[in-house]
């Protein structure tokens, strides 16, 4: 076949081009497949996930787009060795291109971005293996049942805990206050007065569970609830290995594709391309890095960003160069930056002043039914996206006590920093924490700056101002 | 390049056994499907229908199901954009529903903002979900003079008949069995006389016949909300009982301070001013009941819909109507239009009715339309009112 033959021709120049620029990745696999195989994986986030009707509202509605000819999903490639990236049947020589210098980039973004080291480089196996498990519990159980059970798990699943170091948790023996030895049977009746001082003192030696408020929502209900069957925890263990796997792509967004797109454009300027490619390619890279009003473009921040810093390190100040910065270290500070940042520090370190307005970013808010610009203050944008990206733009949510009231109820805290829950969402996801956790479950949060404790108890959300 | 001579794979499968996406598709809007049915209040009044007058499809948006997950509230939360250099603070960016724009399908998922699926249902699809709940009570079987029902039922087979009404499996059996008593395996010729015909018998059967007697307010007190709850009630009301039963007769009875039996479009369409006298509706409803419908022969269903306000002096009046109407007739349905926690003067008075025929349903929103079909229609035990 001719045309996967200059394909291949193509593959083999752009490769030697990004080997020669010092990219690093794992060997890869291009399959071409038709537009409802690549919304499907685009959707299901991995061609071999488990079957649930949320992926295929999104893919309907990606399809629905890509019918509509209102988007089309450029790239899509996974993090794994060998790496695959997959490649739409329609697109155009200079579009297969284009996409191939990309997934190169991504691939050693994955490969060495510190944030991926953990990330199991098999887990298109796994979720296969993870797929064939939850359909064979559904022959078992039923198909109901097992949905039934995913659609809890999924609704809390952003709920892990991410960190690279495993935090070697304390044992620590927290001096619970112990209430005075009796002497006599009338003792306790000093209590009463001091109660009134320190109430809730009275916890006896019982060990406090967890130990320190526990972010990994998933693993604690893994670990302590009794409401769970072997193959539901056998579920939850699965679906928060996947969680786990997809978060470094989460909280690298911005440097993960300024990363790709950066090493696009520097790739296609080195090949040689006919007057037509040249334009076509202009077109279909004006359209990724097109920035957007209303929200963040990661492609076009996260390369400005990166081109920011080679040239600010390809020239460094007088300032600079007396921290021992050389002249022409550009690149090697961006290889340096991909190995060692995630969004955030990326943005604190690499958004400077200077870029920012430059590149004209503000913070916009909605009042009435207009989105107004609030604000365009360096600092407060900056921290604004920064806020935006903390924990992937998911609540901090922890847990706090997993015998609350001493009745096994689980206690929830929002780790609030001036962003309000969506309280109706909150209201749906409370029922199925105690579908999973099976007694009353609380979570504790913020509104107006009051505190303010949901509750659910199997019937009804209660709100509790505290 | 390293090692290898190529580190890359490229190959082109055939997926089209690769189904996943559709089967999960498919099955998110069975999901849709069944919130459907569990939303039938809000959706029956939905007006996109009513006004369809049911002809068609029609395409309402349904929130397409939500994942729920703890997430902020995103209209309190503040965003980071980008403008083309002169942005300054106070422009506004956005207005709501051109939010997202033309943004790239790569941003999607970032942007909570509602998500409404537009689903296209049939009249046809609601009908079927909401009328297996319903059922016309107490048909009674009346006089069996011509009422009945002309059915066609194809039982038997002869040898003349209509050419298109042909039996084409037991002609050519009949050819084969004729050739080979003669000894030849073969099928043709087909001869005249082998010819086999379907042909229908014509079957009577007796049927209860019902007519109904439809009544609305139409005076000026009635606004545009009570005009379309009686409407919206109305229309599922003439639907069902059409779809339901076939010998059903539907009479329209508009009223304000006088009554007149109109057609079912100026029913539907037309509004009127001035005061309220419900008494002249039951009047008319008697009148139309002693020259049509002669209650040994119709089950016949009076429903009245009004928002209550009638004349203080015509109440006593309109309580005495109702009993005859009840009289004769085997439920009297009255549905009260009353956004107010209190009752109408109207209502006061029917309250004091205690009759097993008499049911009453006052209609606060729209979502009630359902309730109150599902009040007057509900299925019953058999044998009870």
């Amino acid at each position: 076949m001719k045309p996967v033959k200059e394909l291949e021709r193509a593959i083999d120049e752009i490769t030697e081009i990004a080997a020669g620029f010092g990219l690093d990745f794992y060997p890869m696999r291009y399959e071409i497949c038709p537009a409802d195989i690549i919304y499907t994986f685009g959707a299901y986030g991995m061609p071999t996930r488990f079957t649930h009707w949320s992926f295929g509202k999104q893919f309907h509605k990606m399809k629905l787009q890509y019918d509509l000819g209102l988007s089309q999903i450029y790239e899509l490639v996974i993090n794994s060795n060998p790496c695959y990236a997959f490649l739409l049947n329609t697109n155009s020589l200079i579009q297969n291109k284009l996409i191939v210098a990309h997934v190169l980039a991504h691939c050693d973004f994955f490969k060495n971005n510190i944030h991926f080291s953990n990330t199991r480089r098999d887990m298109v196996e796994s979720m296969t293996a993870t797929a064939e498990r939850i359909a064979q519990y559904e022959m078992i159980h039923g198909k109901e049942e097992v949905e039934h059970f995913l659609d809890a798990v999924l609704a809390i699943q952003e709920h892990v805990d991410p960190s690279l170091m495993t935090n070697s948790k304390l044992e620590e023996e927290e001096d619970e206050e112990i209430p005075a030895k009796l002497i006599t049977p009338y003792d306790d009746l000093w209590e009463l007065d001091r109660s009134s001082i320190q109430p809730r003192v009275k916890i006896s030696k019982r060990k406090r569970i967890p130990p320190a408020p526990e972010k990994d929502l998933l693993l604690f209900i893994l670990q302590y609830s009794n409401e769970l069957d072997e193959w539901q925890r056998d579920i939850l263990t699965m679906l928060r290995e996947e969680m786990l796997y997809f978060w470094p792509q989460l909280s690298t967004k911005i440097m993960n594709e300024g990363w790709a797109t950066y090493w696009h454009q520097r790739i296609m300027r080195e090949m040689d391309l006919d007057s037509d490619e040249t334009i076509e390619f202009a077109t279909l890279n004006a359209n990724v890095i097109q920035p957007s009003k209303t929200s963040i473009n990661p492609y076009y921040l996260g390369l400005k960003i990166f081109e920011h810093i080679e040239t600010r390190f390809d020239h460094p100040t007088e300032e600079m160069k007396q921290f021992g910065i050389m002249p022409n270290s550009g690149r090697q500070k961006m290889f340096q930056v991909r190995e060692m940042d995630s969004d955030i520090s990326f943005i604190r370190n690499y958004l400077s002043k200077e870029l920012m307005q430059q590149e004209d970013l503000y913070i916009f808010q909605k009042s009435g039914n207009e989105y107004k610009i609030t604000d365009k203050q360096y600092q407060a944008v900056r921290e604004q996206i920064v806020a935006n990206r903390v924990n992937g733009g998911f609540p901090y949510i922890v847990v706090q006590d997993g015998d609350y009231v001493r009745n096994g109820e689980l206690y929830l805290v929002h780790r609030y920093e001036g962003l309000e829950l969506d309280f109706h969402y909150l209201e749906n996801v409370l029922p199925y924490i105690h579908q999973l956790w099976g007694r009353i479950v609380h979570l504790e949060t913020y509104v107006d700056d009051k505190q303010l404790v949901f509750s659910y108890d199997g019937k009804k959300i209660h709100r509790r101002y505290a | 390049m390293d090692e290898n001579q190529k580190s890359y794979v490229v190959s082109q499968e055939n997926w089209t056994l690769h189904r996943k996406g559709y089967t999960d598709q498919q099955r998110h809007l069975d999901k849709v499907k069944e919130a459907i049915r569990n939303n039938l209040p809000d959706l029956i009044s939905e007006e996109s229908i009513i006004l369809s007058n049911g002809r068609k499809t029609v395409k309402i948006p349904i929130r397409s199901l939500d994942e729920y997950k703890i997430r902020y509230n995103h209209e309190k939360g503040k965003h980071v954009g980008q403008g083309s250099g002169k942005s300054q603070v106070g422009d506004v960016i956005a207005k709501d529903g051109t939010k997202s724009g033309a943004g790239s399908g790569k941003q999607a998922g970032d942007q909570p903002g509602p998500d409404y699926y537009e689903a296209e249902i049939s009249v046809a699809e609601l009908e079927e979900a909401l009328f297996q709940e319903m059922e016309l009570p107490a048909m009674e079987q009346k006089e069996q003079a011509d009422v009945t029902v002309d059915t066609i039922i194809f039982n038997d087979i002869r040898k003349k008949g209509l050419i298109g009404n042909i039996d084409k499996k037991r002609t050519l059996l009949t050819a084969i069995k004729r050739n080979a008593m003669k000894g030849k395996a073969v099928i043709a010729p087909i001869q005249t006389d082998d010819l086999r015909f379907k042909t229908w018998n014509e079957v009577q059967k007796p049927h209860s016949k019902a007519v109904v007697l439809m009544m609305m307010d139409t005076s000026a007190s009635m606004g545009k909300f009570e005009k379309y709850v009686a409407r919206s009630f109305f229309f599922w009301m003439t639907r069902f009982l059409r779809t339901k039963y076939e010998q059903v007769e539907l009479e329209f009875i508009a009223h304000h301070t006088e009554a007149k039996v109109v057609t079912e479009e100026e029913f539907f369409t037309k509004g009127e001013g001035g005061g309220t006298i419900c008494s002249t509706a039951y009047a008319k409803a008697l009148q139309l009941i002693r020259s049509k419908y002669p209650p040994s022969r119709y089950n016949i269903y009076p429903f009245h819909f009004s928002d209550g306000e009638n004349m203080s002096s015509d109440n006593a009046k309109c309580v005495q109507l109702v009993d005859e109407l009840m009289e004769v007739s085997n439920l009297f349905g009255y549905g009260e239009i009353n956004t107010h926690s209190r009752y109408s003067t109207l209502m006061n008075s029917y309250e004091k009715i205690n009759n097993p025929k008499f049911h009453h349903y006052i209609v606060k929103e729209q979502a009630d339309v359902y309730y109150a079909l599902k009040r007057f229609f509900h299925k019953r035990e058999e044998g009870s009112v």
